[in-house]
């Protein structure tokens, strides 16, 4: 992967808003963003309601993915724009699970809803619709998930790469600071993980830096790319926005996103925890 | 030079357990109307980036940090401010972020 794959620019995207078989999708941790105001055709998934099993903690299954996109208008062959607030954190989740599902095309808007937001560029509040398609999913893809068990494992021998805020990884927050901290989660970080916060990849307008840039970030921390990394946050959304990073940006192979992260983590019994920086 | 104010301005905290928290909230104003589409980042004493929320369709913002010296960093179309605080647990800081026109 690359950049020119996996990312378009805001003037690329008002260029094609009518483009045939290009699908704006907007993904947003605040649920009512897209209601106050969303780019022009886009269609809205909603990361809890859309993208969280309705009983079980897990994404939701192959067949309801394929529902989930068939009721949206969402074809195999079509070019899928993400984008969304937060500098893209739940677009790159929403990426993230394209791929596990194996869509084709899909890319993300560099710096998101901001970006357009800043740059002062249109937005509308008409709901977009588009007729239904038959969507056809693949297996899930674990080469870019990993699980829990994966995770204890590779403890000290795999790169463990931690996206939260600094606070967060020491201990002295529970969750982004954007949100409330009464967490059932205990408070710290996975040992031997190193903590490069997701925020440190992306300009202040939300863009990705260079690729040299997020090269040097990663074996500046120290981090050997030659092996198998896990990235985690508390959900699984700033990751990945990190694994976007390092496999579609840096085409790094051999990079998943630990979807559980700090939620399941923290919550099980008799594992390793580390606090401080 | 465009300078960031200090006074009330923040969302109504009723419901939340200040006596817990170290909360820095306000509002942020362009030319004295609210910021409706802006962007407030956290920035540790360090300056480095802790956490970001866009302004509510008031203007308004909130974060839950922890006890120290912080930043907030507004940024709209075209303008950007600062301002500089120390939070407690238990005191609530409002701050108003103005950006002259």
């Amino acid at each position: 992967m690359s950049r020119e794959t996996s990312l378009v620019n805001s003037d690329w995207v008002s260029l094609n808003l009518s483009t045939s078989g290009v699908v704006l999708v907007e993904v947003d941790e605040d649920t009512d963003a897209y209601e106050k105001g969303h780019i022009a055709g886009a269609v809205k998934l909603h990361w809890r309601d859309d993208l969280q099993d309705k009983v079980r903690r897990d994404i939701v299954s192959k067949s309801d993915f394929e529902k989930l996109l068939s009721d949206r208008g969402i074809a195999n062959d079509d070019t899928v724009i993400l984008y969304g607030g937060n500098n893209n954190w739940f677009a790159a989740y929403a990426y993230w699970y394209f791929k596990l599902y194996g869509h084709k095309d899909v890319r993300l808007l560099d710096g998101g809803r901001k970006i357009w937001e800043l740059e002062s560029r249109e937005l509308t509040t008409n709901v977009s619709t588009r007729p239904a398609s038959k969507y056809v999913a693949t297996e899930q893809d674990h080469s870019l998930r990993a699980f829990r068990d994966e995770v204890l494992a590779a403890i000290g021998k795999l790169n463990l790469v931690d996206v939260r805020s600094p606070q967060e990884f020491s201990g002295e927050l529970a969750a982004p600071a954007h949100l409330p901290q009464e967490q059932g989660q205990v408070r710290g970080h996975i040992p031997s993980a190193k903590n490069i916060p997701w925020a440190k990849s992306a300009n202040e307008d939300g863009t990705f830096k260079s690729d040299a840039d997020l090269a040097e970030l990663y074996k500046g921390a120290g981090v050997n790319l030659a092996t198998d990394t896990i990235a985690y946050c508390r959900i699984g959304e700033r990751s990945s926005h990190t694994w976007f990073v390092l496999h579609e940006l840096l085409g790094i192979k051999n990079v998943k996103n630990y979807d559980g992260s700090w939620t399941e983590y923290g919550s099980l019994v008799g594992v390793p925890v580390e606090l401080g920086a | 030079m465009i300078t960031c104010g200090a006074k009330a301005g923040g969302p109504s905290l009723d419901g939340i357990d200040v006596s817990k928290s170290a909360i820095v909230q306000g509002i942020a104003l362009i030319s004295g109307e609210p910021v409706g589409r802006g962007y407030v980042r956290l920035l540790d004493a360090q300056g480095d980036f802790t956490a970001e929320v866009p302004t509510s369709s008031e203007g308004q913002f909130r974060f839950f940090a922890s006890p120290g010296q912080w930043s907030v960093r507004l940024l709209t179309a075209g303008a950007t401010c600062e301002a500089e605080f120390s939070l407690r647990i238990g005191e609530p800081v409002d701050l108003v972020l103005e950006i002259a026109s």
